[in-house]
C-alpha cells in the first residue's frame, strides 16, 4: 500500500464531519457518543441511529479494534486505485462497538486473521490538509 | 395479514442476454414500448387494458418517470410506482404490483427492466460517470464519499467477498462447495439456448484456477455483466383465466432493506433474506418442502450459498454440504436457478434480477424448453439489491 497521492478520491468534510477530521489531523480518533441510550456512532449523524436521540456529543477514544472482516483485492476496486493492488479492504471492529472502513498497513497478507488486534496508523495525505485513519496490526 | 394469491404473473418479454450488443442503442422509452408489446402479445392482453405500472429509472428523466413512460405508451393507469432496490428491485415491482390488484386498484400492470444501452448524445457532458463507483454514491454529503470511497471499499466485488470472507471465519469456507454452485447452474445454462453460457461448460477446477479477483473470490463465481431487458404482465384472476398461458399466481412475499454498506451492518451475517422467505412462506401457506425449484439472485456464488441457508432449505452454516450433497442443475434434486443463473445466463442491468422471475414463471407455465423442471408447481424466487442488505422473497405458484 502506498500513501494516497492527490489522484485518490479524498474526502470533503462537511460541518457535521468536521471534528472527527479535526481529529484525526492531530492523529487523535473522536466519534460520537449517545448518552441517552449509551450507545456510540460511526460514521458521524444529527441523530443517533435507532433511537433519533439528538444528544450526540465529541468523544476521543483510543481508536484500537479488531478485524471484523476484510479482503484482498487483487484487482483494482475502481479506477481510481489502479497501481495500489492488492488493496487491503478491513472493516474494523472499535472496542466502543461501531465499525469503520479502513485498509490495513505495514501486514504479511498470511498473518492476517478475522478478529486479529488492529491498532491506528495516521497517514497524512501529502499536499492536502488531511489525514486518514489506516489501521495495523497491534504489537 | 398479505396476499391472497389473486394476481398473477401472465406475459413474459426477455432480449437474449449478449455481452456485446448486437444491434445499435435505443433509447429507455423506446425499449420499454417494445417490452411491453412483446410481453402483452405472449399474454394475449390488448395494451388497452393496462391500468398499472411498476418502473426502475430511465436514462431520458430523472424525475417524473412514470408519467414520462405513461404519456410515451399513451396509457392512463391507477397506479404507478417507482422502485429503486438494485437488484432487488423486479422483485419488489411483482409484489408491489399484485398488492396493487388485489387491492383492486387495477387490474393489469406492466413491469420492465430495460436494460439495453442508450444512445449517448452528440456533445456528452464532461465530467466522472456517476456509476464510477459502482452503488457508492460520490455526491457531496454522502456517507460513502466521506469515509468509504477514499479507502477503496467501493463496487460490488470487494462488499461480497468481506461477506464471503467474514462467512468463512464463522462457519468454515470451502471452496469446492462454492464453486460447485457456478458448475451446477452452469449445466442449467448449456440445456438452455437464451443464456450466454449456452455452449460453454466448466469444472470446479476451472473455477477456482480462475484468477482470484477479491479474496475468496474467484472470476467464474462472480456474474458477467450483459445487455438485454426484460419485462413482465402481472393481472388480476379474471384476466389471467382468459390469457393464453398457465397463469403463475403470486401467493407470498417478503420485503426487507437494512444498511448500505457491509462495513455498518448491524450483523453481516445475520441477512436481510431471513425475515422476508419467513414471510413469504407464512403468507402463501407455504412449507420449504413444497418447493419445486428455487430461482434465487446470484450475482455471486457467496449470495446463493447464503441465500439458501438464510431461505430456510438447509441451517445457517450448513450450505457448503447441502451443496455438496444436492444437485442443484435443473434435472437435479434442488432446482436452483435452471436457466443458468446470472453466473450462467448473463446479467444484463437490472433485467439481471427479471431473470430469475421470469424463469420461475416460464417453469410453471412449463415453457422452460430444454431445461424444464417436471411438474413444476411452486417456485420460491429472491430479489438481492446493495449487499445481502435489500431483500425480496416471492412464492409462484401454479393451479
Amino acid at each position: 500500500m502506498t500513501d494516497a497521492s492527490p489522484e485518490r478520491p479524498l474526502p470533503t468534510p462537511i460541518d457535521r464531519t468536521q471534528p472527527f477530521w479535526d481529529g484525526l489531523r492531530e492523529h487523535k480518533v473522536k466519534i460520537q457518543y449517545s448518552p441517552s441510550s449509551d450507545r456510540w456512532v460511526f460514521y458521524p449523524r444529527s441523530h443517533a441511529p435507532l433511537t433519533l436521540a439528538d444528544d450526540l456529543e465529541w468523544r476521543e477514544i483510543s481508536g484500537e479494534g479488531s478485524l471484523y472482516t476484510y479482503t484482498i483485492a487483487r484487482r483494482p476496486t475502481a479506477p481510481d486505485f489502479a497501481g495500489d493492488e492488492p488493496q487491503i479492504i478491513a472493516v474494523v471492529e472499535l472496542d466502543e462497538g461501531p465499525r469503520l472502513t479502513s485498509t490495513l498497513v505495514n501486514v504479511d497478507e498470511h498473518e492476517i486473521a478475522v478478529g486479529m488486534r488492529l491498532c491506528p496508523v495516521f497517514e497524512d495525505v501529502p499536499g492536502a490538509e488531511l489525514t486518514l485513519l489506516r489501521y495495523e496490526p497491534a504489537t | 395479514m398479505g396476499l391472497r394469491g389473486d394476481a398473477a404473473i401472465v406475459g413474459i418479454a426477455e432480449w437474449q442476454p449478449e455481452r456485446r450488443p448486437t444491434v445499435p442503442p435505443i433509447f429507455t422509452l423506446e425499449q420499454w414500448a417494445q417490452l411491453t408489446r412483446e410481453a402483452l402479445a405472449d399474454a394475449g392482453i390488448d395494451p388497452s387494458e393496462v391500468d398499472g405500472i411498476c418502473c426502475t429509472n430511465i436514462r431520458e428523466s430523472d424525475s417524473f418517470v412514470p408519467s414520462t413512460i405513461t404519456e410515451y405508451l399513451g396509457l392512463q393507469v391507477n397506479f404507478a410506482e417507482v422502485v429503486d432496490l438494485g437488484g432487488a428491485s423486479c422483485a419488489a415491482m411483482v409484489w408491489r404490483a399484485a398488492a396493487a390488484i388485489e387491492l383492486g386498484l387495477c387490474n393489469v400492470v406492466v413491469i420492465a427492466a430495460p436494460s439495453w444501452p442508450s444512445p449517448r448524445p452528440p456533445n456528452p457532458p464532461t465530467g466522472a460517470s456517476s456509476w464510477r463507483y459502482g452503488a457508492s454514491s460520490a455526491n457531496y454529503g454522502s456517507p460513502q464519499a466521506e469515509f468509504d470511497i477514499p479507502y477503496g471499499n467501493v463496487a460490488q466485488n470487494c462488499g461480497y467477498a468481506q461477506i464471503a470472507m467474514k462467512y468463512g471465519a464463522e462457519y468454515g469456507y470451502d471452496p469446492e462447495a462454492l464453486a460447485k454452485i457456478a458448475v451446477d447452474q452452469r449445466v442449467s445454462a448449456n440445456h438452455n439456448p437464451a443464456a450466454v453460457f449456452h455452449h460453454v461448460p466448466i469444472t470446479v477446477d476451472d473455477v477456482l484456477n480462475s484468477p482470484m479477483i477479491s479474496d475468496p473470490i474467484h472470476m467464474l463465481e462472480i456474474v458477467m455483466p450483459c445487455v438485454g431487458g426484460a419485462a413482465l404482465v402481472v393481472a388480476g384472476k379474471d384476466v389471467a383465466r382468459r390469457s393464453t398461458h398457465r397463469p403463475a399466481w403470486i401467493s407470498g412475499f417478503g420485503e426487507r432493506v437494512l444498511h448500505k454498506t457491509p462495513t455498518y451492518a448491524e450483523d453481516l451475517l445475520s441477512t436481510a433474506l431471513i425475515p422476508a422467505a419467513d414471510q413469504a412462506f407464512a403468507m402463501a401457506g407455504r412449507s420449504r418442502e413444497e418447493v419445486d425449484l428455487i430461482s434465487v439472485y446470484d450475482c455471486y456464488t457467496i449470495t446463493v450459498l447464503m441465500t439458501i441457508e438464510d431461505a430456510g432449505f438447509c441451517p445457517r452454516g450448513e450450505g457448503q454440504p447441502f451443496v455438496r450433497e444436492h444437485d442443484l442443475s435443473f434435472r437435479g434434486d434442488f432446482p436452483c436457478n435452471t436457466h443458468g443463473g446470472q453466473l450462467g445466463f448473463g446479467q444484463a442491468g437490472l433485467a439481471g434480477g427479471m431473470s430469475h422471475i421470469t424463469e420461475g414463471a416460464r417453469q410453471l407455465m412449463r415453457r422452460a424448453d430444454g431445461h424444464q423442471v417436471m411438474d413444476a408447481d411452486l417456485a420460491f424466487i429472491t430479489g438481492n439489491g446493495g449487499l445481502m442488505s435489500e431483500q425480496v422473497a416471492l412464492i409462484l405458484e401454479g393451479d
